[in-house]
């Protein structure tokens, strides 16, 4: 552990009614990995964004190298060295790898010479070792590419104190080992890290030091060697009993609820996306898709949506032919849909909490009477659903895209459900969230399939979906690579056929038995 | 056909051309900054009239000139004050932008309404280069404005492209919140586009009162702002392109002009309506969905920026 760096003393931040910061103090040292921890609506975030000059404290002081400083603009965190990779990157989409980093480092001359910017940049990066291509334009990188590119932006720039916001959410594992790789070098170069994750297992393997946010205040700091699973669980969740839930029971009946047959669909650039696709899903069943996230998994939760229509092959639900229904015929037919952008296509961040509620069924009985909405129905629904999955929020009245995102994925899940579907697509449905959150997802889709509700669970961790699912299809590339029975395999045979390893042996469990 | 007509459909097309590239241009640069201001048709008339009551009053185009840069930059500054400081809707604020300035127009210019200047944007003819055949009096025997037009257009592809506040500018209307974390003044550079590409607008009107028609009358431009507002589209915010959008559109209502006087029993009025059917249609081929193609529209146009909101 290095000079102490950086502290933050006695920072309150409220928004409205809402503190999302009480009196948190923190202290970082050079040469450490420092992990942030904490609830979703902690304030984690919010104190970072402090930190880096987007959000003005209520109150409370920043000390950079023990010298008082005030952080009243980004610019003002940026000359201070404090660099921040946040929860939704900050890059854009149309201009070069190498422009979008010049932006940020390179603020003088006024020709551009693209050539010469592009040199620069991969020598720097090089020097990093994290190599990129200086001429790709953005939107054309994968995730994990676009993490890099503001990975260099930062470390071209010189800062000393890198923020990372959930780095890990979007990465593959194996990705998410890379940079911790390259965050370990840059710590021990002298920087400090700070990384905010909900993966626990991924902080006691990394960080140096642990800091537990908890409602706004700082519940628990330690270091690695202080830290055990069970200490940090407790002090994240709060409860002294917190246990995972697992598929116990299961209620599987043998009637088919819904079936593809040789699916074919293309994605948004017009290429062919979904190849061949065919499996079927008993009543009561969880179906599991693995795979590398987007090779294909969009697409298939979208089409089995009635979002993205089939080029070929049939789509049946309980008997019917659903392959050219709209959307909401699908949802009569009861196929809720989580998508993997609960923002986006889950909900509508500027209504409220009672308008997202009845998005899906604003002109059933229940809820409109004559063309006119029942407020009074909305109000109550809305309640009952923030009573019984526990939802927490600033009001009923708030715009939900000012809830954290595990109680959005709440009131997200807790609309789905309440609809009495006979299948729940659910891509990525813990995406994002802390454990405790995540685990109340995972059990309420685990209580729906116990009433014989079926479940598509779409997810990139192999863990989960051994836990929750009866069966494993594998998607690689988009096509199925085979698909098993949870019970007859193991996490190697289905790493491989994630890999691109097709497996049609006689081991190949087309429907439960 | 003989080469005068010719000549003189191509000269109207390139006075008309010029006439709208003002506000579109403009446009561009404000929309690459992510604002849209709807209010092109009202910013050119006050641009035209406070130019002609200049004009008339003085007898001096320099102070008429002045006058209509600080009439542009005052309506852009209020624009931008709408818009990004107090983060109103900007198809709303543009809304009563064009009824502020269209009425406020019609008010101010009373006493000059039909009213000669006797004083306009003369042309220059360009010693040697406008004796070359057919382009030489279409291109180089303009007025100034004109002329003035042919340095902007290069200039401003060579900013936008090739330069590092051209890199900023592309970035602005893109995503403002990756250009704030970098330390950039967000609200500045927005303030600044906006109010160019008002002062632009602006000029684009006095030169339909000063170098195009020569008169002041209420409404006079016609309806050229909606055609710069939707040649920025059309061009794909491209200034180059926006050029043969503006001549396309000359074009036809020159032409428009010259066949009327071929079918006097048609009413004129349909001739008139030619530039505006071809924009519909070209706003219906450039915007649709048929090349399926990235629209290039700026991802944060339209959208206040708001630091703390998330
Ligand atoms: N811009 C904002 N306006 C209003 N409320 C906000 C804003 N930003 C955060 N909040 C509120 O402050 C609290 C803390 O939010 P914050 O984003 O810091 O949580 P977090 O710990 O980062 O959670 P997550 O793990 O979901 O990212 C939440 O209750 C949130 O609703
Ligand atoms: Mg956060």
């Amino acid at each position: 552990m290095g000079e102490l760096i950086l502290e933050m003393k006695n920072i309150t931040k409220t928004f409205g009614s809402v503190i999302a910061n009480q009196d948190v103090c923190l202290k970082v040292y050079a040469k450490e990995i420092h992990a942030l921890l904490g609830e979703n609506g902690a304030g984690k975030s919010t104190l970072m964004n402090v930190l880096t000059g987007i959000y003005r404290p209520d109150s409370g002081q920043i000390f950079c190298h023990g010298k008082e400083v005030s952080v009243n603009s980004p610019k003002d965190a940026v000359d201070l060295g404090i660099g921040m990779v946040h929860q939704h990157f900050r890059l854009i989409p149309t201009l070069t790898v190498a422009e979008n980093i010049s932006l940020y480092t390179e603020k003088k001359g006024f020709l551009l010479n693209p050539a010469k910017m592009q040199k620069r940049i991969a020598e720097c990066s090089r020097s990093f070792n994290l190599e990129v291509d200086p001429a790709a334009v953005v939107w054309q990188l994968s995730v994990g590419e676009q993490q890099r590119v503001e990975i260099v932006k930062l470390l071209y720039h010189g800062a000393e104190i890198l923020i990372l916001d959930e780095p890990s959410a979007v990465l593959t594992p194996q990705e998410a080992q890379d940079m911790f790789n390259v965050l370990r070098k840059m710590a021990d170069s002298g920087k400090a890290v700070i990384v905010i994750s909900h993966k626990m297992n991924e902080v006691l393997n990394n960080a140096d030091r642990i800091t537990v946010l908890k409602d706004g205040r700082m519940e628990d700091t330690m270091v690695r060697k202080d830290a055990t699973l069970d200490r940090l669980t407790r002090a994240v969740v709060g409860k002294q009993d917190y246990k995972e839930h697992f598929r116990t029971q299961k209620n599987i009946s043998p009637d088919v609820v819904f079936s593809m047959e040789h699916v074919c669909a293309k994605n948004d650039r017009n290429l062919d996306e979904l190849k061949d696709i065919s499996f079927d899903i008993r009543r009561g069943e969880i179906f599991g898709i693995a795979g590398v996230a987007g090779n294909g998994q969009r697409e298939l939760s979208e089409v089995i949506a009635g979002l993205r229509p089939v080029t070929s092959g049939k789509i049946m639900a309980d008997g019917a032919d659903l392959t050219c229904a709209s959307a909401r015929e699908r949802r009569e037919k009861g196929i809720a849909l989580i998508p993997e952008d609960r923002l986006e296509t889950g909900l509508v961040p500027d209504l409220n909490f009672s308008e997202n509620i009845i998005l899906t069924r604003y002109s059933s009985s229940r809820y409109s009477r004559k063309g006119f909405l029942r407020f009074d129905r909305m109000r109550r629904d809305a309640e009952d659903y923030t009573k019984e999955y526990e939802i927490r929020h600033g009001g009923f009245d708030l715009p939900v895209g000012l809830m954290s995102g595990g109680n959005q994925q709440k009131l997200l899940l807790a609309r789905e459900v309440s609809g009495n579907p006979k299948l729940i697509v659910a891509a990525y449905p813990v995406r994002g969230l802390d454990i405790g959150a995540a685990d109340m997802i995972r059990q309420i889709l685990l209580q729906q399939s116990e009433k014989g509700t079926s479940v598509l669970f779409i997810s990139e961790e192999l863990d989960e979906i051994f836990h929750m699912c009866d069966r494993i299809g594998v998607l690689c590339d988009g096509e199925l690579m085979g698909i098993r029975n949870t019970s007859e395999t193991d996490v190697f045979e289905i790493g491989q056929m994630m890999a691109g390893e097709r497996k049609n042996s006689e081991k190949e469990a087309s429907s439960y038995a | 056909m003989s080469s005068t007509l010719l000549i003189s459909i191509l000269s109207m097309a390139v006075l008309y051309a010029v006439s709208v590239l003002y506000g579109a241009v403009g446009e561009i640069f404000a929309e690459k900054a992510g604002v849209m201001n709807l209010g092109l048709e009202g910013i050119m008339l006050m641009g035209a009239v406070s130019g002609y009551l200049v004009a008339v009053n003085q007898k001096n185009l320099g102070l008429a000139m002045l006058t209509v840069v600080l009439v542009g930059a005052v309506l852009g500054l209020i624009f931008a004050f709408l818009t990004i400081t107090l983060q109103a809707d900007q198809t709303v604020a543009g809304m009563a932008m064009l009824t502020f300035s269209t009425g406020m127009s019609g008010f101010i210019g009373k006493s000059v309404s039909g009213v000669n200047a006797n004083l306009a944007f003369e042309a220059i003819s360009i010693p040697g280069l406008c004796r070359i055949p057919i382009l030489g009096p279409v291109l180089f025997q303009q007025n100034i404005l004109v002329y003035l037009m042919y340095f902007i257009i290069p200039l401003s592809v060579f900013y936008i492209n090739h330069t590092r506040p051209g890199m900023i500018l592309r970035a602005l209307g893109e995503n403002p919140a990756a250009l704030d974390s970098a330390g950039y003044n967000v609200f500045a550079l927005r303030y600044a586009y906006v109010v160019f590409g008002s002062v632009m607008t602006a000029v684009g009107g006095a030169f339909v009162s000063l170098a195009y028609t020569n008169f002041w009358s209420d409404g006079m431009t016609s309806g050229k702002g909606w055609i710069a507002f939707a040649l920025v589209v059309f061009s794909s915010w491209n200034p180059l392109t926006a050029v043969f959008g503006g001549l396309l559109f000359g074009a036809i209502s020159a032409i428009g002009v010259d066949i009327q006087t071929l079918f006097p029993a048609i009413p004129s009025q349909i001739f008139a309506t030619l530039p505006y059917i071809a924009t519909i249609i070209a706003l219906v081929f450039t915007t649709g969905n048929f090349r399926n193609r990235r629209s290039a529209a700026p991802a944060a146009l339209t959208i206040p920026y708001d630091r703390e909101k998330r």
